[in-house]
């Protein structure tokens, strides 16, 4: 098998590497790239603690295969804080300690970003179902949907907030609403 | 057990310690950056893959791996011969490990290769030519214990007559039929505790009841599959980076099973993505190190998801029976039950454990427990979270929930008429101190989940949990940096959020702050023993060593300060995060902050640092009582959890956030255990289902919030109180899940998992006996 050279945007960062056709995007990420932030925990799609964004689509990076993400835009783990500020959701799981071991967590919240850009107040049950592709052996769940919900309840807050400044972003988030429809069971696999 | 004379009694008033702050590895874990086993890599390292019995039982006649050696690109193979038998090396291990002649279950590692590459290395492994003469095999416990079964270990352990070890009625009754031949040398040991005269004491019960049970084995499940990266090099000296809960195991077994001096392996853990007993022994990490040996080049082993279920430790299977008398106003007179575990390949069940905790939870005057420890061909069962204790709680708790329905008693009425408590005689031996069983029931009596009114199909079940809480070596330093910081250096891994804790007490014991500790887990060559982060003993152990050596620390700086006033050392003391004058100086110099006296500290005598080293004891155990309810629907026997409620004491809960945690997570270990969970085997023996598309471990939408209640009845076997609580917390819910489906819809299952099939079974069951 001869290897596969590859163009992508990881992170917004432009990224080439080469790869055997053989090699999932989880591989390439953590062997070929070094970005580790994204766990292997079963390599079947299973427990979704390989979660990335590929295009705005949450897939778990080991069905996908490394050879087919050129020309595509990859958001991993590693790009979720800005700079030396931590993403709402990475703040919130720390301070109410939704994580135990830690080895989901990056998955965690990659999926529940994923969930909050397309429904910023979704139902315990909605949040349940979304997340039902993660798994955690440490938690219970509890507190990870727990921080979830309060991170989108401050996210709802500062959107209200910035849209009373700004009459105009309120329309606009309102017609995101329909998208928490869309939150069900089994969307994130048919998005 | 007081510490020393300095040590007060009990501390009660509390500063840092009770409060919630963010762990000192959080922001590395929720930004990916934390290194967990499979993120170290060395330079120019090799991928080591390990070769595995397709077969359940076979001998292995021969392997030629003279083809996978020559292929480009492979740099090690090796089988057993590579691994010979060190003197005094636990040969069960030894076996576990890598095949010797026979393999004893599907997956057991046969060979292993390093190649450049994975591609290389997965082509290697078939290059591998094993010869396999297919034996008999059995991974049942019953069956393996029947005359007639495949022996899985030959001449090793005596056959058993089951007459001869039991001499009650009933269990000569329930075992007739078995006596009349031998009964297989599959029993690897048998455990008896109790006491009193269980015969007389059911001769006084007013109802008994008794059952069978049987409990499928179940996977630990953590997220991380086995990960380490070994590099020996040609001096012989080597180091391992690992996940593990044991580090200083990892070395002393490793060191034992090479034939290496301890002092030649440093070990490093890694963060740890969970373990909950399963990575409390070796499987990959002496293979690693001998690929590396024979290479000469760092080796990475990591395993794939199937074959941790395959060859890593699930818990025993069991089969059960219990009989429990008592009178009508509820007082159980006489208590009695036969456990049986397997434990795999290997013994080592935890039946005796199991058998320790059956009956645990009460004050009974006739008691008795056997517990069997049987082999199968099944993989080496490795500790899960309270090993043995959630099955008898199982069996035992599902007797107690019947009784209280054909008495008409409150469940947890029942359970406070005969609670263990202070003074109790407990059915192990051991006389318990100050327990807290009593004040989780009356709490759970007292929770608004207890009062909600249940609808049709719906059923509420109460069960209540015990375990012991280990102790052991623990070791631990603290270092006073330059700026009046503290680096504390702990050597019992930090599974989740401990190193959150041992910075509170530090800083509580102290006087500063909690931002000025940092804590770190140490390598084995960094500081001296310590026991694996095992048996709910972390807060407890190296809580307990944190304020000794913090106190040792508080001495040391208390002598530089007296130094700094010229009075003598035992004229100062330590008080909020300074050194102040005592007795007839006091008053007589300003205070000297931690800050000044690190800033000081070169020029008053040198560095500062507070150790202490300690073979623990005094863990206090740990009770809980679970009520859940459930929704049966009765066309699908699909069964939904509504609420579900952990009430646990914690003696003093150091973090609550993660003593919370540690609630949930092992009711939903259990929830799982009763709802899905199961190893399924073939008829040739082999594993089916070895993934979680098919093992089923609860998902975000099986379960419901978490209700947790923390009933804190100090532990006076430490300063501050504390009790472990990691383990308990999945004793429960196994009962606690069944009970609530019996009261449902009047089915009660006794064996699990209970999945819907069985639920539906058992309901067409009980509607056609009603028909």
């Amino acid at each position: 098998m001869s290897a596969v050279h590859v163009s992508t945007k990881i992170n917004g960062d432009d990224v080439e590497f080469v790869c055997r056709p053989d090699e999932s995007l989880l591989d390439v990420l953590r062997d070929r790239l070094g970005m580790t932030g994204s766990k292997e925990g079963c390599g079947t799609g299973d427990c979704g603690a390989c979660s990335v964004e590929l295009d705005g689509r949450l897939v778990c990076s080991c069905l996908v295969m490394g050879a087919e993400v050129g020309g595509h835009a990859i958001a991993t783990i590693e790009g979720m804080a800005q700079g030396d500020k931590l993403h709402p959701l990475q703040q919130k799981f720390l301070e109410g300690a939704a994580l135990q071991c830690g080895i989901c967590t990056p998955g965690f919240l990659i999926a529940a970003r994923s969930l909050l850009e397309r429904n910023m107040d979704p139902t315990e049950t909605e949040v349940r179902y979304w997340l039902a592709g993660n798994l955690c052996r440490c938690t219970g769940y509890d507190k990870i949907v727990r921080a979830v919900m309060d991170t989108a309840k401050d996210m709802r807050k500062a959107a209200a907030k910035s849209s009373a400044k700004k009459p105009a972003a309120k329309k606009a988030a309102a017609k995101k609403s329909p998208a928490k429809k869309t939150a069900k069971k089994g969307a994130r696999h048919a998005a | 057990m007081p510490l020393d004379a300095n040590t007060p009694d009990l501390r009660t008033e509390f500063k840092s310690v009770g409060t919630r702050p963010n762990r000192p590895d959080g922001v590395d874990k929720v930004t990916g950056r934390a290194r967990f086993g499979a993120d170290f890599s060395a330079p120019g390292q090799l991928v080591g893959l390990v070769l595995r019995s397709p077969h359940a039982h076979a001998k292995i006649k021969s392997i030629d791996t003279s083809a996978a050696e020559a292929l480009p690109g492979v740099k090690a193979v090796i089988t057993y011969k590579d691994i010979p038998e060190q003197a005094g090396c636990d040969k069960d291990v030894l076996v576990n490990i890598m095949a010797r002649g026979t393999a004893l279950y599907d997956g057991h590692a046969v060979a292993a290769v390093a190649a450049t590459d994975a591609a290389v290395a997965r082509k290697a492994l078939k290059l591998i030519k094993v010869e396999y003469k297919v034996l008999k095999h059995v991974t049942d416990v019953d069956e393996a214990m029947k005359p007639g079964a495949p022996v899985i270990h030959p001449g090793r352990f005596e056959p058993v007559e089951f007459e001869s070890l039991e001499t009650a009625s009933h269990v000569k009754g329930k075992e007739e039929k078995k006596t009349k031949t031998r009964a297989g040398s599959n029993i690897a040991g048998r455990y008896v505790f109790g006491h009193g005269d269980v015969d007389k004491g059911f001769k006084q019960a007013d109802i008994i009841v008794e059952h069978e049970f049987k409990t499928e084995a179940t996977h630990q499940g953590y997220i991380e599959p086995h990960a380490c990266v070994a590099s020996v090099s040609t001096d012989g000296m080597a180091e391992l980076w690992v996940c593990t809960q044991g580090p200083f195991m990892v070395r002393d077994v490793c060191a034992s099973l090479l034939g290496m001096d301890v002092s030649r392996l440093r070990v490093t853990p890694s963060e740890i993505g969970g373990g909950f007993g399963g990575k409390t022994t070796v499987f990959i990490e002496p293979v690693a190190l001998a690929l590396s040996r024979k290479a000469g080049k760092p080796v990475k082993v990591v395993m794939s998801r199937s074959e941790v279920f395959r060859c890593t430790g699930p818990t025993s299977s069991s089969s059960m029976w219990v009989r429990i008398g008592a009178k009508k106003d509820g007082t159980f007179v006489a208590a009695d039950a036969v456990l049986k575990y397997q434990g795999g390949a290997f013994p080592g069940s935890p039946v005796e454990m199991g058998a320790m905790c059956a009956f645990a939870c009460y004050d009974l005057r006739n008691v008795r427990i056997v517990g069997y420890d049987v082999v199968t061909n099944r993989p080496k069962q490795a500790a899960y979270r309270a090993p043995g204790a959630p099955m008898s709680a199982f069996a035992v708790e599902g007797v107690i929930g019947e009784i209280a329905e054909k008495l008409g008693m409150d469940a947890i009425d029942i359970r406070l008429k005969n609670a263990a408590k202070e003074g109790t005689v407990s059915s192990y031996g051991p006389t318990f101190g100050p327990v807290g069983l009593v004040e989780t029931l009356e709490a759970a009596k007292a929770h608004k989940n207890y009062k909600v009114k249940l609808g049709k199909n719906q059923g509420r079940g109460v069960a209540s949990g015990f375990w012991f809480n280990f102790a052991g070596n623990t070791c631990v330093s603290i270092n006073l940096n330059v700026d009046g910081t503290l680096a504390l250096a702990l050597g019992t891994v930090d599974i989740g959020g401990s190193r959150a804790s041992m910075c509170l007490i530090a800083a509580e014991e102290l006087g500063i702050s909690y931002d000025d500790v940092r804590a770190i887990i140490a390598d084995t060559s960094s500081l001296g023993y310590n026991d694996i982060s095992e048996g709910s003993r972390v807060t407890f152990s190296s809580g307990l060593a944190t304020i000794k050596a913090v106190r040792d620390l508080k001495v040391r700086m208390c002598g530089r300060a007296a130094k700094i006033w010229g009075i003598p050392e035992d004229a100062v003391k330590w008080e909020n995060g300074a050194a102040h004058p005592a007795g007839a100086n006091a008053g007589g110099f300003d205070p000297l902050s931690i800050k000044e006296i690190a800033a000081q500290a070169s020029a008053t005598g040198g560095p500062l640092a507070g150790h202490y080293e300690v073979n623990a004891e005094g863990a206090g155990p740990s009770f809980a009582t679970h009520v859940c309810d459930v929704e049966v629907d009765p066309e699908t026997g699909a069964m939904k959890v509504l609420r579900y409620l952990v009430v646990q004491d914690a003696g003093k809960a150091i973090h609550p956030s993660y003593v919370e945690g540690q609630y949930q997570g092992g009711a939903v270990q259990g929830i799982g255990w009763v709802l899905n969970e199961e190893y399924f085997y073939g008829k040739d023996g082999t594993l089916q289902n070895a993934g979680f598309l098919d093992y089923r471990i609860p998902v975000c939408s099986d379960v419901p919030m978490i209700d947790t209640v923390i009933v804190e009845v100090p532990n006076p076997g430490h300063p501050y109180g504390v009790r472990g609580v990691g383990e308990t917390s999945i004793v429960p819910p196994l009962a606690c899940v069944a009970n609530a489906v019996s009261s449902a819809i009047g089915v009660r299952a006794r064996t699990l998992p209970m999945s819907p099939p069985k639920v539906l079974a058992a309901l067409e069951g009980v509607n056609a006996s009603k028909a």
